[in-house]
């Protein structure tokens, strides 16, 4: 019952320690993305910037509805996803000339812009649950999918809580963001943070971008209303992203799920379940075999 | 701008936006379509500055923008004039800077008569000729040329004789009659004080929409971060110049600017964003009808006999255009070489002549009217792009022969079997007798040359691949056109045949393809002196035939034999001004008219604020941008009486391209429309001029006729058949008429289909569904769009009505990976007077639920249309 043992270490595969292991002196110092919302203008330069580097194709010619996004969510072939979220309520409090019930709005309201990619999570369930190994965590502390290795089994796809991988319908792989592990092995940085004209999307190392955020959130939490920080901690349900955002309302607002948990966190739990109840199954065969046996 | 400055340019560079206090964007959707310029609008924010967004729509701008303020489509003027008025009537101005740099202080001549006098108009008016006479608008005491703009003489009243100005006018530098004082009741500070005095807050609120006190906080936020200490931008593009009053829009900026002191200096200025890339460098070295060069005024017909007459007619006195002979004939020098020569006045009479408008809009009329055989098509779109495209496909149906040079078949060389028309059976393909050539273009990144950016920047850019297949660069394209005419010219014995056979047409070629070498190119146009080497000034220009420049304004940029265009130091390693980063015109100076970031002593007006200065130990200016002015001319220069050309400007004047040296509240000569913006309506518009009792811009330009139909107008008095405001624009993720974005998957997926944007209200009101379809139409086409609900866009109370709108991006057309109908078909032709601009942001029409009629039911549809419009019209 040696693999049972195993697997309750599994978050232990992600930590620094583990890493270490692995790559010796070749690992380098995490690398991710802080995405500044208050900074993006919604230009969409980083999904355009990420398919040409990445040479992903189009994925579809479709008109939403969903105010200026057109791309609707992340999956095998946009690794980039620009959401648009408009905010107007507010009235000028007079009865409309033709509709007398209601009024007119007045010119105050939001228009949010968030670029949303792969957390690169502390603890990646896609990781965690690849069959095949094609799911790493490389030297740069990312999570990257080795398409020539991945078999399409799609177990990723349920694990990840964010719903960021999908099937790359045409090779029948899986794809999401590598963090531009080719660019990062030659010093540059990601593509679409390269792209970013307004410094929105920021590269750099995950240490340093936590302390950049929490900075970023003292400076302008009084101009924007619900300013607040996204996976930015190593007590969440993930161990904190390598991507991780400042915010300008709740994370369901943008899509995004308010508490994400690694989907193998009860792994260990369900395994120890399992393991009982097959334990018992096994002792309740046994006796009754020998029940049987008696009779 | 160049009116009332001294150069069609902006003023200022997008990296000084992040040293303004407060930017207000106003006919402009900058994050979307300059979404790099706008980091520095970003940069700016983040230091603390205000940002403030004037646009029907909240776009993305305004989303980024501390203050949006949702006007009525081309009430712009109403806007404007209104902070005007508070900056006067609150006695806001800058009074040390209006005082010595504008000509706040100059006295009119007593014939002068403002619209407040006339309900709208200004004296000098010519009811037969459609069109103004300057004389009475000119100081008293001293006419003036001016730096930019129209001359009379050009379009509607081209018999008269050229307006001349008087010699030695200025006195000591100045105008003769001024009152410093600012108290004359006919001095130009009063006489606008005047003009806008019933632009109050409540009458701007209800021309545009708004509520008082957001014309007031915007004014307010403007003054208070203007002065010695602080400074405010004014950020515009195409919907303002997309205007039949598009000039005026401008020009009121500018008398916003020149009143709080805002001009030439750092974080100040008005920044001009243009359509898109070179558009400046297209008029700078222009493909426009009526200008050669550097602003050179084409020759006309009737007017420019010979060079002297030219000279004499088009260049000033006094200022920089007094310099007009050595850039005409150093630009000769440049077309015709040796062949040009004193005793041949420089070939100057081989040059074409003009003999009226012949814009753009005119040819399209013209090819229908069967006078104009063979277009030319070079990165241009117009089947899609251009306003009214129904109307220029069908010039494109009636020309012998089109030659169209683009990366793809556009909707513009497809027209004569892919159109509405073809599609309705209005056109057929058998009848169209166009030929058409289409011919392959490289692209950018497979040719060498430059682009001029917004801010007059011109930035070299490299070959990286050879262009494929048989595409060729535009400069391949003409040059080796421009020899095989030359060859079949040179048997001819007519004499204008030298207007061909002498031009100098010698660039080297490389390579397989004989491409010729566009650095020569770029020599040529920045020019060389009597042995051969490269100039590195305007001022070293000569009229006697020893000096070659083919642009006198881009002279200096190829000086000491190096390409200064190419420059590339990043700008982390030199000062935030970049001086070594590409080239800018003129004299590489990066702000203009930066003279006046010091005051008239010439001592910076704050530490806060220094630029440019006067430094009293070297005698002569200095700072951290190359001076706009003479650099060792003292702050206290006083020309002596008689002085020409730029020794007539006095050491306190900044504005050395003027005749008098000054920023230009009021333009003497220069704009046809008036000396002094005024509100009008735009030509078809749902509601009646609330100021004056004319509707309308009376000088705009209109062409009412078969195929450019106009809806009546203002609806409120036409029965309310086109009751909503229409206006259109562009999308950050498609470039103008779609040629280089409807083709590009990754653009196409980002924006796939032609969609409206109407408000909630609206939506209701008309049954209109999001994400369905929605049939547009007016007098001119019938279009259908998806249907995007969106409280960004508001209606707005207006006369105790709502008045709604309905906006339209115009990207898309029947050609490419996504296709959609053409907003631009909706357009009418009205154009701004000056500069001959299409009206595409304040128009008329009406919406319903569902899919547009097709086929024959188009036409029919159509016609039923218009006769209800006309028949509603008559009652």
């Amino acid at each position: 019952m040696t693999a049972f043992i195993d697997l309750t270490q599994l978050p232990s595969l992600t930590s620094a320690e583990a890493e270490a292991a692995t790559y010796g002196a070749r690992r380098q110092q995490r690398m991710g993305f802080f995405t500044d919302t208050t900074l993006c203008i919604g230009c969409k330069a980083c999904e355009v910037a990420c398919k040409e580097w990445n040479e992903l194709p189009q994925d579809g010619y479709n008109f939403t509805g969903m105010s200026y996004d057109n791309t609707g969510e992340l999956n095998g072939y946009t690794w980039r996803h620009v959401a648009f979220v408009e905010q107007f309520d507010r009235t000028d409090g007079k009865p409309h000339p033709e509709h007398p019930s209601t009024t007119l709005r007045t010119g105050s309201g939001r228009w949010l812009m968030e670029s949303d990619v792969c957390k690169h999570c502390t603890h990646a369930a896609c990781l965690d649950v690849c069959p095949t190994g094609a799911i790493i965590r490389s030297e740069f502390g990312t999570v990257v999918i080795q398409e020539d290795v991945c078999n399409g089994c799609g177990y990723c796809v349920v694990a990840c809580p964010f719903g960021v991988i999908t099937e790359q319908t045409q090779e029948g792989t899986m794809g999401k963001c590598t963090l531009c592990y080719d660019r990062l092995k030659v010093g540059e940085e990601p593509a679409c943070a390269k792209a970013c004209p307004t410094d929105s999307i920021q590269f750099g190392e995950v240490d340093e971008l936590r302390e950049r955020a929490e900075r970023r959130l003292q400076q302008v939490h009084q101009r924007f209303d619900g300013a607040q920080l996204y996976l930015t901690s190593e007590n969440d349900g993930i161990g904190g992203g390598g991507s991780m955002w400042l915010l300008l309302d709740k994370p369901e607002v943008y899509g995004l799920p308010p508490d994400p948990i690694v989907a193998t966190k009860y792994l260990p739990q369900m395994w120890k379940a399992a393991g009982i109840a097959m334990g018992a199954l096994a002792a309740t065969v046994v006796l009754a075999t020998l029940a049987g046996k008696r009779a | 701008m160049g009116t009332s400055f001294g150069r069609g340019g902006a003023t200022t560079f997008q990296q000084d936006l992040q040293n303004s206090d407060c930017i207000m964007i106003m006919g402009s959707n900058m994050a979307e379509n300059h979404p790099v310029g706008f980091q520095w609008v970003m940069e700016a924010r983040e230091r603390g500055a205000r940002v403030i967004h004037v646009d029907p729509r909240f776009t993305r701008t305004s989303a980024m923008a501390d203050l949006h303020v949702p006007i009525r489509a081309g009430s712009d003027i109403a806007f404007l004039g209104g902070i005007i008025n508070y900056i006067l009537q609150n006695d806001r101005a800058f009074k040390e800077y209006v005082v010595n740099y504008t000509n706040g202080p100059v006295i009119l001549k007593d014939e002068f008569q403002d619209t407040e006098d006339l309900d709208g108009m200004f004296s000098g008016w010519h009811e037969d000729k459609g069109g103004y006479t300057f004389e009475t608008w000119q100081y008293k005491g001293m006419d003036l040329h001016g730096a930019a703009g129209q001359r009379e003489g050009e379009s509607a009243l081209a018999e008269r004789e050229p307006f001349q100005q008087r010699e030695d006018a200025l006195e000591n530098g100045e105008p003769p009659h001024m009152d410093k004082t600012l108290q004359d009741p006919r001095c130009i500070y009063q006489i606008i004080k005047r003009h806008y005095s019933r632009y109050t807050p409540e009458m701007a609120a209800k021309i545009c929409g708004i509520r008082p006190k957001q014309l007031i906080e915007v004014a307010e936020a403007l003054c208070s971060n203007s002065g010695r200490d602080r400074t405010s931008n004014i950020a515009y593009s195409v919907a303002w110049t997309q205007h039949t009053f598009g000039v005026q829009m401008i020009r009121a900026a500018a008398i916003i600017q020149l009143l709080l002191g805002n001009i030439g200096r750092p974080g100040g200025g008005i920044m001009a964003l243009r359509g898109h890339a070179s558009i400046q460098g297209s008029t700078d070295i222009p493909t426009l009808f009526n200008i050669l060069p550097g602003y050179i005024p084409m020759p006309h017909a009737k007017a420019h006999h010979n060079l002297a007459h030219f000279i004499e007619s088009e260049g000033a006195k006094t200022g920089f255009w007094g310099n007009l002979d050595k850039y005409t004939v150093s630009l000769l020098k440049a077309w015709y070489g040796d062949h040009a020569t004193e005793n041949n006045e420089y070939c100057f009479p081989l040059l074409p002549r003009i003999s009226g408008d012949h814009s753009a809009y005119r040819s399209a009329m013209a090819a229908i009217d069967g006078k104009l055989k063979g277009y030319f098509i070079c990165g241009e779109n117009p089947a899609v792009g251009n306003a009214n495209a129904g109307l220029h496909r069908r010039a494109l149906a009636s020309l012998e022969w089109l030659v169209v040079r683009d990366f793809h078949e556009i909707e513009s060389a497809a027209f004569w079997y892919d159109s509405p028309e073809i599609e309705s059976g209005e056109l057929e393909t058998e009848a169209i007798p166009t030929e058409v050539f289409w011919m392959p273009a490289a692209a950018h990144t497979e040719k060498d040359g430059s682009f001029t950016n917004t801010q007059r920047l011109l930035q070299w850019h490299h070959k990286a691949v050879e262009p494929q297949g048989d595409a060729r660069s535009e400069l391949w394209f003409y040059y080796h056109l421009g020899k095989r005419i030359k060859h079949k010219i040179q048997a001819q014995d007519e004499p204008w045949a030298d207007a061909i056979r002498w031009l100098t047409w010698d660039y080297p070629t490389k390579g397989e393809i004989e491409e010729p070498d566009a650095h020569m190119v770029l020599r040529e146009i920045n020019g060389w002196d009597s042995e051969g080497k490269a100039l590195s000034s305007y001022t070293q220009l000569k009229a006697d035939g020893s000096t070659v420049c083919g642009c006198w304004i881009y002279c200096g940029c190829y000086k000491d034999e190096l390409n200064q265009t190419a420059r590339r130091k990043p700008h982390t390693q030199q000062t935030w001004v970049a001086p070594e980063w590409g080239w800018a015109w003129p004299a590489d100076r990066r702000l203009l008219y930066n003279r006046a970031s010091a005051d008239p002593d010439g001592k910076p007006w704050s530490a806060r604020k220094a630029y440019v200065w006067w430094d009293s130990v070297k005698e002569q200016w200095t700072g951290y941008d190359v001076p706009d002015f003479e650099k060792t001319k003292k702050p206290g220069y006083v020309p002596p009486s008689g002085a020409k050309r730029e020794e007539a400007i006095a050491g306190w004047h900044p504005f050395i391209m003027q005749d008098d040296g000054l920023g230009w509240l009021f333009v003497p000569n220069g704009v046809v429309d008036g000396p002094l913006p005024t509100y009008f309506e735009p030509h078809e518009s749902p509601v009646k001029n609330a100021l004056y009792g004319v509707q309308s811009n009376p000088a705009r330009q209109v062409f009412p006729r078969k195929f450019n139909e106009y809806n009546p107008s203002p609806s409120e008095q036409h029965g309310d058949v086109f009751p909503f405001v229409l206006y259109t624009y562009r999308l950050t993720e498609h470039h103008t008429a779609g040629g280089m974005s409807r083709t590009v998957p990754h653009l196409s997926e980002l924006q796939p289909e032609l969609f409206c944007e109407v408000s909630p209200e609206l939506a209701q009101l008309r049954g209109l569904r999001h994400g369905d379809w929605a049939t547009i139409y007016n007098v001119r086409a019938v279009i259908e769009a998806r249907v995007m609900v969106t409280s960004r866009v508001q209606p707005i109370r207006m006369n105790g009505k709502v008045l709604h709108s309905v906006g339209l991006p115009y990207h898309w057309g029947s050609r490419g990976i996504v296709t959609g109908d053409t907003t631009n078909d909706l357009l009418h032709i009205a154009l701004d007077p000056n500069v001959h601009i299409q009206e595409t942001k304040g128009l008329t029409c009406d919406i319903r639920p569902g899919r547009r009629p097709r086929g024959k039911a188009r036409k029919t549809f159509l016609d039923e249309v218009r006769a209800k419009a006309y028949m509603e019209t008559r009652v």
